[in-house]
């Protein structure tokens, strides 16, 4: 089966974000990058349903010119070729996103069998790109999964609801958005790593249109400021934690 | 949140390795009423040590570096956080095999016993997950181990506060530091100010910014070092400990692999240098892991991973090893690779100790605190001296080129002469533009480019034949050419010119400069205006502080001489000890005079041709200075000589040199005066006459009594190290400064060998020599003595070894020679009874 | 007029839909709300929505759709949409009322904005909503007629009951055959874990600092708290715990009366999972990690230490 990937590069963030002079983004240039937590599992997905089914994977990405490192991390898993839309590093907002991988699905000739996204992204968690290229494509999107199997041109997807799982089946061609928990991401290997290096990556520049969601401004919501009250180092504090205990009425 | 205690004693700022140790040893060393600080939290603020890869390997070319790195062993393992596992060097080229060798020399030097080149076959059997067959072999260390570095702080720390000694307040920024008169006297944080007049700064590469608050200067750099965690590794599944199996230093490619728990930590400093300024870091709530932990650069690995994968590919082929943690690591840089060490030159009573890794860290925190305490450290720490510097050596420029240009000889083969390529031609003599037409190799010290030899000189090769003694082998070729010898020849025949504009020069001035000199130099100083005094200068034990010389100009005004690598530390010696009332000062000199020496049997002659002054043997005695007209300059000649020949040293301004030059050089043309470099001022003049250097011979691990450099009374007059040096000279000497020759050159090959220095002396048994103290006899200088037409090492014997004639042996590079002791004590070897400089 | 989709899974109401309605009331206190109900087993749901302060509900159905499907929802959604002409469509910012408004916006072609914590319609109109799990707010522009707007869950109350009814619309959307394959077939027992991390009303949770074998003592004493063992995304990464247990922005949002840190350092991450709680205990080696700023009580030192001891004092102290 052929499967296509779509992740995006995103910033690895401490306890506290520092904003750009501008304060129109958060301030990167001291921070590393990954993608997001529900996109790492979706490329995992993808590589263990091709070594289950055989076919090929791979995995798109919009952004900077630096996103070729999440690209090559992807590949580093087993993914084995990489898209990259190009892009200046303004925002495109969700409808332009899924315009773009619309367009590059289009251009690359190839019919995937089911295109994998993470449900939401870590940053600007939009919730709504997988489900945008589905209905593009005319295609059934099963979203927010935790349990993704294939068999016999059949997609199942499960996902939790409250005490109980949702059990989901659709026909391929189809999409699906799949959240963290679908699978434990597999740590590359240096062979996989030298490997990924000679995959190919192929790029273009698509043009960003006119935002209909349009970021102005970020700001870092004021903290509560809790007064933590240390009740001790070491053993000594326990017996006022259970004191806590008690007057919260959990003991 | 804690508030700050409103005074200290003492404010040690840092609490990583570095802080934690320098605490703890003041603690021990009788200091109370200490506050720590650092911004971070405890027991890991997110400095370098948090995330250091924390093994130690003893062996290091550098005497400081391996006795601090062996103090700090002693240290963890009492501290019972050391884990032995030994560790391998392995060499992939045949030059690195010669390197390796050179290391077993160098543990021979140190003492650090033990170590062996084994072969390929042995490294399989240590480590089963290497690939034997891409080494040649390896340079084995079994006392290679690994720390826990954050344990140790934490032990350190809390002894110290088991002591009553520290009050540690964790979680504040130091956000100023108040300097009044030259002096610390605040430091003010974000919870309050402290008022100490002793403030340390241990904040790894936040150090500068720290040094910037109090106007003072710490030039390193922060710089990458990158590392991997890959795991689980199949092989390491069971293991009970954090390693069992020996480290691997793969030299040749700049990477290292050690087990880590269930997996493999592998590391790198063969990456571009990739430095960052300390405005980068960022804070504690920002870092994504820790400050000094930045992103992972996979494209800086890429080659790292293929040089891996050949030497380890059972692991690191292995699919099922993942790359679970891999970073950028932060570590700090130097222009030289030293640390940085001491009370700033800047502001008194504050103190840096600053670019210290995990290996050395107790024991410079040791060594720093004796420092403190009692104004020495039982290591000597000349090379990490923070008044080391030279101004342009902290310059952001200078300290990023010189550290990206050393970062990748982190494991690399170098040279003991090597010569930098970064940042050159920054201090020129008068004579530059003169000494490159002659063609002039030069060498830098301290920014000064100097002429080691001339190639216009390069004719005299054929005069002398075998006696420049040629060398053929390759290693001590590097940096040296047989001109120097054929130099040395011709300027014992007739007469060489010296460019010595490289010396540092100061004035000691006023009403109590007779006081203030008297009180450094170990020589009487209350001599008639015009004598020249060649002194050492001795530390409160009676060790080695320098040895320079003193021109007493005027009833108030002393010069002094000293080489320019250590210059700047000297000015802050005699700084520090002038008197307290103001009434001595210190003028730096040193871009205001320029230096010629000229020497040889014609020396006087060409001299006569060009001044009518009187310098005549009677007329201008030996060790005296005088203004003398040369042509239409006024030169201030002091009659002494370090080449052991006669001649003078001539000072004028600095404009004013290039005539001197001409002048000199047309009067010396009919008498065979040659222009002559370092090679032989530096070398082959001194080692012929046993003439001491300070940094080889000298240093506070030796005494004047041991050196051979007492006179026969001593001074009245206290001085410095005076009590030791009295109680030294009735004890029995267990250690003598010794001149020794090479007797056979030809190695296994036939080939003849050429020692450089710092190589082990050993018994005709091949066994160590040490002294009562445990100090291990080593060439502490090495050169040719074409004079004499010998090879010569100079070396400190104990008493059962140091007579003429006894038979050794010196290990160079894993082979050994014959050496016989040709002088002991002062008594030098060429031109004994002093005939020449007296002629 | 706003449009408010109402959520009901097998005729039981979804009570974070409640949010919704007081957060479009805020929106236009003034405007008529509308309500959505999608489903037949949904009829009694709609049949009670009035007391909510809805005008007009409207109800979904069709023959073929059986139980939940986000496109079918959508589908029914956009056809209410050209029909009424609302000046804003609003749900909950769950999983469900994001997925159902992405597809309402990719049927019209209009931009959607979840996890809003403010809006005012306007041309353009203007939102403020949660980036990174709520430690990162965005003031964005939305271009779009109607506003289609998710509200972040717990921003605000649900909208109490009052004495009112509503007139019930039935309506039969044009489902395509995608929308209704979008169904859910059938549900399963949760596999992992025992009580639900998300209904638990204690939780004890551990982090990098419990290690791979150390989770024995949280075990225990979630056991005597009568509550459930959750962890953070490393402990999942590693392999230590299942995912079921997480707690995070990719894992679960909870909100027990009690929720123990141990050994956790608290990234953002995380934190956006549990600051919701009622009381947060840290228990960390650093006083200082970013844990404590949603910590309201602490002990500081080692968990390997303090969890057993602290396991035998509530045993103790429940007279065990």
């Amino acid at each position: 089966m052929e499967i296509l990937v779509c992740i995006k590069r995103v910033p690895l963030s401490g306890a506290k974000f520092s904003l750009t002079a501008d304060g129109r983004d958060i301030d990167t240039s001291r921070l590393g990058f990954t993608v997001s937590p529900h996109e790492e599992c979706a490329v995992e997905v993808a590589v263990r349903l091709v070594e289950q089914h055989g076919g090929s994977t791979t995995v798109l990405s919009l952004g900077v010119e630096d996103a070729e490192e999440q690209i090559r991390d992807a590949l580093a898993v087993g993914i084995d070729e990489g898209i990259l839309l190009v892009t200046d590093g303004e925002e495109w907002d969700a409808q332009a996103t899924a315009g773009a991988i619309v367009d590059a699905i289009a251009e690359s000739g190839k019919s995937f069998d089911l295109i994998l996204f993470g449900n939401e992204s870590a940053d600007a968690s939009g919730n709504q790109v997988g489900i945008r290229v589905a209905h593009a494509l005319s295609r059934p999107t099963l979203s927010g999964l935790k349990g993704v199997q294939v068999s016999d041109g059949v997609l199942v997807g499960e996902r939790p609801a409250g005490s109980v799982r949702e059990v989901f089946e659709v026909s391929l061609p189809a999409v699906a958005t799949v959240k963290d928990g679908a699978a434990i991401p597999r740590y590359p290997s240096v062979p996989g790593r030298i490997r990924a290096k000679k995959k190919p990556v192929h790029r273009s520049t698509p043009t960003r249109p006119l935002s209909l969601l349009a970021k102005q401004s970020v700001s870092v919501p004021e903290s509560v400021g809790k007064q933590t009250k240390i009740l001790g180092s070491g053993p000594e504090g326990i017996s006022a934690l259970v004191d806590v205990f008690r007057s919260i009425g959990v003991i | 949140m804690s508030n700050v205690p409103a005074s200290a004693k003492c404010v040690v700022i840092g609490a990583g390795i570095v802080g934690n140790s320098v605490v703890y040893h003041l603690a021990r060393l009788g200091w109370t009423d200490i506050v720590q600080l650092d911004k971070g939290s405890l027991p890991n603020p997110g400095g370098s040590t948090g995330h250091a890869s924390n093994f130690i390997f003893p062996v290091d070319h550098t005497k400081e570096m391996a006795q601090l790195t062996y103090d700090s062993v002693k240290q963890y393992r009492e501290m019972g956080v050391f884990t032995e596992c030994g560790g391998i060097e392995v060499a992939r080229t045949p030059e690195r095999m010669q390197e390796l060798a050179r290391r077993v020399s160098s543990a021979k030097s140190w003492g650090i016993d033990g170590t062996s080149i084994i072969t390929p076959a042995q490294i399989k059997e240590l480590v089963p997950y290497i690939d034997e067959t891409v080494i040649l072999g390896g340079f084995y260390t079994p006392g290679v181990g690994v720390v826990d570095s954050l344990r140790a702080g934490t032990i350190m720390r809390e002894r110290a506060q088991e002591m009553g000694a520290l009050t540690v307040c964790a979680g504040i920024e130091v956000i100023g530091l108040d300097v009044e008169a030259g002096r610390i006297t605040r430091v003010r944080t974000t919870q309050g100010d402290i008022e100490a007049g002793t403030v340390v700064i241990a904040c790894g590469l936040w150090s500068p910014k720290l040094a910037k608050m109090a106007g003072a200067e710490i030039p390193l750099t922060p710089a990458v070092h990158q590392m991997k965690d890959i795991g689980p590794v199949p092989r390491f599944k069971d293991a009970k400990g954090d390693i069992e199996y020996p480290i691997i230093r793969d030299m040749d490619t700049n990477m290292y692999e050690r087990q880590h728990g269930t997996g493999l930590e592998v590391g790198s400093y063969a990456h571009r240098p990739i430095l960052h300024d300390p405005e980068e870091v960022p804070s504690v709530e920002e870092a994504p892991l820790s400050p000094t932990e930045f992103p992972f650069t996979q494209k800086d690995f890429d080659l790292q991973d293929e040089h891996s994968l050949e030497l380890m590919p059972e692991i690191i082929g292995d699919e099922s090893v993942g790359q679970k943690y891999a970073i950028n690591g932060l570590l700090s840089l130097t222009p030289d690779g030293m640390p940085i060490l001491g009370e700033t030159p800047e502001v008194k009573g504050l103190w840096s100790v600053a670019a210290v890794w995990i290996k050395e860290g107790p024991g410079t925190g040791r060594a720093v605190a004796e420092w403190m305490t009692h104004g020495e450290s039982e290591i000597d720490l000349h090379s990490s001296d923070i008044a080391r510097f030279h101004d342009h050596h902290k310059s952001r420029k200078h300290v990023k080129d010189r550290s990206a240009e050393g970062f990748n000889k982190t494991y690399g083969i170098v040279h003991p002469a090597e010569q930098w390529n970064s940042n050159r031609n920054v201090r020129l003599s008068p004579y530059f533009e003169r000494e490159k037409s002659l063609g002039a190799v030069f060498f830098e010290t301290v920014g000064w480019e100097r002429p080691f030899w001339y190639e216009s000189n390069a004719h005299l090769l054929e005069k002398y034949g075998e006696a420049v003694m040629p060398r053929t082998a390759e290693w001590e070729s590097r940096w040296w050419n047989p001109i120097i010898n054929a130099e040395h020849l011709a300027m014992r025949e007739t007469a060489g010119l010296v460019d010595l504009t490289a010396f540092a020069l100061f004035d000691v001035i006023g009403p109590g400069a007779l006081e203030a000199v008297q009180r450094v130099a170990v020589r009487q100083m209350d001599v008639a205006v015009g004598r020249v005094v060649y002194t050492p200068v001795l530390a409160n034990g009676g060790g080695f502080k320098s040895d320079l010389t003193i021109m007493r100009l005027g009833h108030d005004q002393f010069r002094v001489v000293t080489g320019g690598a250590h210059g700047m530390a000297d000015k802050k010696w005699f700084r520090d000890r002038l008197p307290a009332d103001g009434t001595a000062q210190i003028v730096d000199l040193t871009s205001k005079y320029t230096t010629l020496g000229i020497w040889g049997p014609n020396a006087r002659k060409i001299l006569s041709a060009v001044t009518s002054a009187d310098v005549s043997h009677d007329g201008f005695a030996f060790g005296t200075c005088r203004t003398i007209e040369v042509d239409s300059l006024r030169v201030l000649a002091s009659r002494i000589s370090y080449v052991g020949d006669l001649g003078w040293e001539l000072y004028v301004p600095i404009e004013q040199g290039a005539k001197l030059w001409d002048v000199i050089s047309e009067a010396g043309s009919p008498h065979g005066l040659l222009p002559v470099g370092i090679g032989v001022y530096g070398t082959t003049g001194r080692l012929e006459k046993s003439y001491r250097a300070f940094g080889n011979e000298l240093e506070t691990d030796y005494n004047a009594v041991e050196a051979g450099m007492t006179t026969a009374k001593v001074k009245a007059a206290d001085f410095v190290g005076k009590e030791a040096h009295l109680r030294q000279r009735d004890e029995v000497q267990i250690t003598t400064l010794c001149s020794l020759t090479v007797d056979d050159h030809a190695s296994k090959s036939g080939q003849k060998r050429y020692m450089l220095g710092r190589e082990p002396i050993l018994t005709k048994a091949g066994g160590p020599i040490e002294d009562a103290k445990g100090r291990r006899s080593y060439a502490t200088s090495a050169g040719s003595a074409p004079s004499l037409g010998k090879h010569v090492l100079m070396s400190y014997l104990p008493p059962e070894y140091a007579t003429v004639g006894t038979e050794l042996l010196v290990e160079f590079l894993g082979e050994q020679y014959p050496v016989t002791v040709a002088g002991v004590g002062a008594k030098p070897l060429f031109d004994p009874e002093n005939l020449r400089i007296m002629s | 007029m706003l449009l408010v989709i109402v959520d009901q899974d097998r005729g039981v109401l979804d009570e974070l839909s409640l949010q919704a309605i007081t957060f479009a009331n805020s929106v236009d206190p003034s405007a008529p709300l509308v309500g959505l109900v999608v489903g037949a087993s949904g009829r009694e749901v709609a049949d009670t929505l009035g007391r909510f302060g809805f005008t007009d509900v409207y109800l979904a159905t069709a023959p073929d759709l059986n139980d939940y499907s986000a496109a079918a929802c959508g589908r029914a959604a956009a056809e209410l949409v050209s029909t009424l002409a609302p000046t804003a469509v609003i749900a909950i910012g769950s999983q469900r009322g994001n997925e159902i408004l992405a597809h309402l916006g990719a049927i019209l072609g209009l931009p959607v904005a979840t996890e809003c914590t403010s809006l005012s319609l306007g041309s353009p109109t203007h939102v403020v909503r949660a980036r990174w799990a709520g430690n990162l707010m965005e003031s964005a522009e939305l271009h779009g007629s109607p506003a289609i707007c998710s509200v972040v869950s717990h921003l605000a109350p649900p909208a109490a009951a009052m004495n009112q009814t509503a007139l019930v619309t039935e309506f039969f959307p044009n489902f395509t055959d995608t929308d209704l394959a979008g169904q859910v077939r059938s549900r399963i027992a949760e596999s992992e874990g025992g009580t639900s991390l998300a209904d638990a009303k204690v939780i004890v949770s551990g982090g990098r600092g419990v290690g791979a074998e150390g989770f024995g003592p949280l075990e225990e004493l979630a056991h005597l708290l009568a509550g459930t063992v959750g962890c953070s995304r490393v402990v999942t990464s590693a392999g230590w715990r299942p995912h079921a247990e997480q707690v995070g922005q990719t894992g679960t949002k909870v909100a027990p009366d009690l929720y123990i840190a141990c050994g956790i350092s608290g990234a953002t991450q995380h934190l956006a999972g549990c600051r919701n709680s009622k009381t947060i205990v840290a228990i960390n080696t650093d006083p200082d990690s970013p844990i404590m700023a949603v910590a309201d009580y602490a002990i500081v030192g080692d968990l390997h230490q303090i969890l057993p001891a602290l396991v035998a004092a509530t045993r103790t102290a429940r007279g065990i």
